[in-house]
């Protein structure tokens, strides 16, 4: 069933609408919430929500609870490739949990932590930016990596992140939900503007496997390939790879690729002057899972990210 | 004075990026000015640069005090304003948003990091500032609320108020915040507009801050003593939002003293013409900050009133 969550209205003849599909069957009392769509320029969540939607509204015997989807929190960002909520300054993931007495931005973001709170599990499903490719993967802040860890495994994705805790970061949907005590997984993959079907496939699996670990699945679920392992951060250090020229960036990898010490991954190059200006390059071994996709790059712009295991 | 590169990085396509400052004086490291950090703080900017031009004259004439040291930055993001956006350019992030900066990070860290190296240990910092909501205030002073601020020194402006904020994780990531937490006094001021030069207001803001360096005793100058600064807790302003979206058709401006139920506003119905709503002011009180953009969404801000 379509749901309209928030509507409000725009000067000239629109609303803005922000929709579920709420899809319920049997007897069960869990919800569990697909969000996507805060940040207009990430689509690969696109793809998740057409086809757990799809999946479920066809096999509703399998299904026993309530499973809601919501493809775009931002839905004029999404619709006019603006990151953030046009003619609004600040990134909507940044001003949770909202206030219903603040601006339009700020009583969205309010209503979208009233409408998900409570729900037994929520999947914020964010696919980078336009600059960077990611390996499927989710992040967890440490202060509630004991309870997400467990669950955020039955994903079956390629790594999962416990990062630090910012206070900026205080402000994202998902840490104003996990601190209702409505647990939420960001998951993060693939690239900004594009669709990666492969990972999506990958998580579409992931997500019928939480929700059958959840109880609210009992159909099908596709079984990741036998040699298939989930790399946790915790057991080594995440190295950021910035570029230290401005130019353009050319990869000489792919993402999720384990990488040898001294490898070169990629190089910067100056067009005008046919010249290499940098040659990147690893210290040591490791997983790489975020690699450059925009070309164009300044001193600084972020190239990589490597996992290294600590040596046992 | 010596004008000084504080910071240079190539780019791809453009010619290098650069952020210059203008150093006056020396000894105890007393002021520094931060102008423009997005594209469109044109006024913001203007006002920096005609306080360059001022502080040039009084140093031709003798009249900045010795053993201070100030520094003022006009701009640090020229590739923005170039081309008409607010954000850096690349990757529309905010440089206002990276502090303290990182210079090993993200570009816009680096140029946040490298800029904050530049004005860190100043006594007193003051940044021209905008708002991230399209609008005109009542000149102004604010402060962030880190236990560290000193409100009676804001007064020094001689600005009608002085608004204190508390800072949301948001705020935690600003000029503003950083100063303070790395003892720098610090002052963010509201020069009434972004987006265009307006020489009134300008006139007034620069007046302001030549006040503030008088009082310290940085420059022998004499200035008309201002206002008797009213301190105001944000928290305390009284919003006041759209109930309908439409065209908004005003009848106060900023600064108005308005009385509980007067009609501020009309949104009216973009295709027909009809009031959709009449606003009215809630409280008692003047007229604070104004949203300007002529449409207006369901929700949005048009009014921030100080009741009285
Ligand atoms: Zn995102």
């Amino acid at each position: 069933m379509i749901k309209t969550v928030i509507s409000t209205e725009l000067p000239v003849d629109e609303h803005l609408l922000i929709r579920k599909n709420s899809i319920s069957a049997g007897s069960g009392k869990k919800r569990v919430c697909v969000v996507t769509g805060t940040h207009g320029d990430e689509l690969e969540g696109q793809y998740i929500c057409y086809r757990i939607g799809s999946i479920l509204q066809e096999n509703l015997d399998c299904l026993d609870g309530t499973v809601e989807i919501y493809p775009a929190l931002n839905p004029l960002g999404i619709d006019s490739i603006t990151r953030g909520i046009p003619s609004f300054d600040l990134d909507m993931n940044r001003i949770f949990p909202g206030d219903p007495m603040g601006s339009m931005a700020e009583n969205t973001a309010y209503n979208i932590i009233e409408d998900l709170k409570g729900a037994d599990l929520v999947l914020d499903i964010h696919s980078s930016n336009i600059f960077l490719y990611e390996v499927p993967q989710v992040r967890i802040n440490q202060l509630t990596a004991e309870k997400l860890v467990p669950l955020a495994r039955y994903l079956n994705l390629d790594f999962l992140w416990v990062h630090e805790a910012a206070t900026v970061l205080e402000a994202t949907l998902a840490y104003s939900l996990n601190a209702l005590n409505t647990p939420t997984l960001v998951v993060e993959m693939g690239v900004g503007m594009r669709i990666t079907k492969s990972y999506g496939d990958q998580l579409v699996g992931g997500i019928l496997n939480l929700l059958r670990h959840l109880g609210v699945w009992k159909g099908d679920v596709p079984e990741p390939p036998a040699d298939h392992r989930t790399i946790l951060s915790t057991g080594g250090t995440v190295e950021f790879i910035n570029a230290s020229a401005s130019g353009v960036f050319i990869p000489l990898i792919r993402q999720s690729n384990q990488v040898e010490a001294g490898q070169s991954i990629g190089r910067i190059v100056d067009p005008l002057r046919g010249a290499v200006l940098q040659e990147v390059a690893v210290d040591q071994p490791g997983f790489v899972f975020t690699i450059r996709a925009y070309p164009v790059v300044y001193e600084g712009s972020l190239l990589a990210r490597v996992y290294r295991e600590d040596n046992a | 004075m010596k004008r000084e590169r504080l910071f240079v990085m190539p780019s791809p396509f453009r010619d290098e990026f650069r952020i210059h400052g203008f150093r006056f004086g020396s000894g105890r490291k007393s002021l520094a000015v931060v102008g423009a950090m997005r594209g469109d703080e044109l006024q913001q900017q203007f006002v920096c640069s005609r306080l360059v031009h001022t502080l040039q004259d009084l140093e031709e004439r003798g009249e900045l005090m010795p053993g201070h040291e100030i520094l003022i930055i006009p701009s640090a993001n020229p590739f923005a304003m170039n081309i008409g956006k607010r954000f850096w350019a690349m990757d529309n992030t905010d440089i206002n948003r990276m502090f303290p900066g990182y210079a090993l990070g993200e570009t816009t860290q680096r140029i946040a990091a490298a800029l904050f190296e530049h004005i860190q240990g100043y006594e007193f910092g003051v940044q021209l500032a905008s708002y991230y909501l399209a609008g005109d205030f009542i000149p102004h002073v604010r402060m962030m609320h880190t236990g560290y601020e000193d409100v009676e020194l804001a007064k020094g402006f001689g600005l009608p108020y002085t608004l204190v904020r508390t800072p949301l994780p948001i705020d935690t990531t600003t000029l503003n915040y950083n100063w303070q937490i790395w003892e720098t006094q610090a002052f963010s001021v509201y020069a009434g507009h972004t987006g265009v030069i307006d020489v009134a207001t300008a006139d007034d803001s620069l007046s302001a801050i030549l006040r503030f360096m008088a009082m310290h005793g940085l420059i022998r100058y004499r200035s008309h003593p201002g206002y008797y600064s009213q301190v105001v807790k944000e928290e305390d302003l009284v919003n006041v939002k759209a109930c309908r979206a439409g065209i908004m058709y005003c009848m106060c401006k900023p600064d108005d003293i308005v009385r509980r139920h007067q009609h501020l506003a009309s949104i009216l119905d973009p295709y027909d013409g009809s009031v959709r709503w009449e606003v009215r002011a809630p409280v008692d009180g003047t007229i604070f900050f104004m949203q300007t953009r002529p449409l207006v969404l369901e929700n949005s801000m048009l009014f921030r009133l100080i009741e009285s």
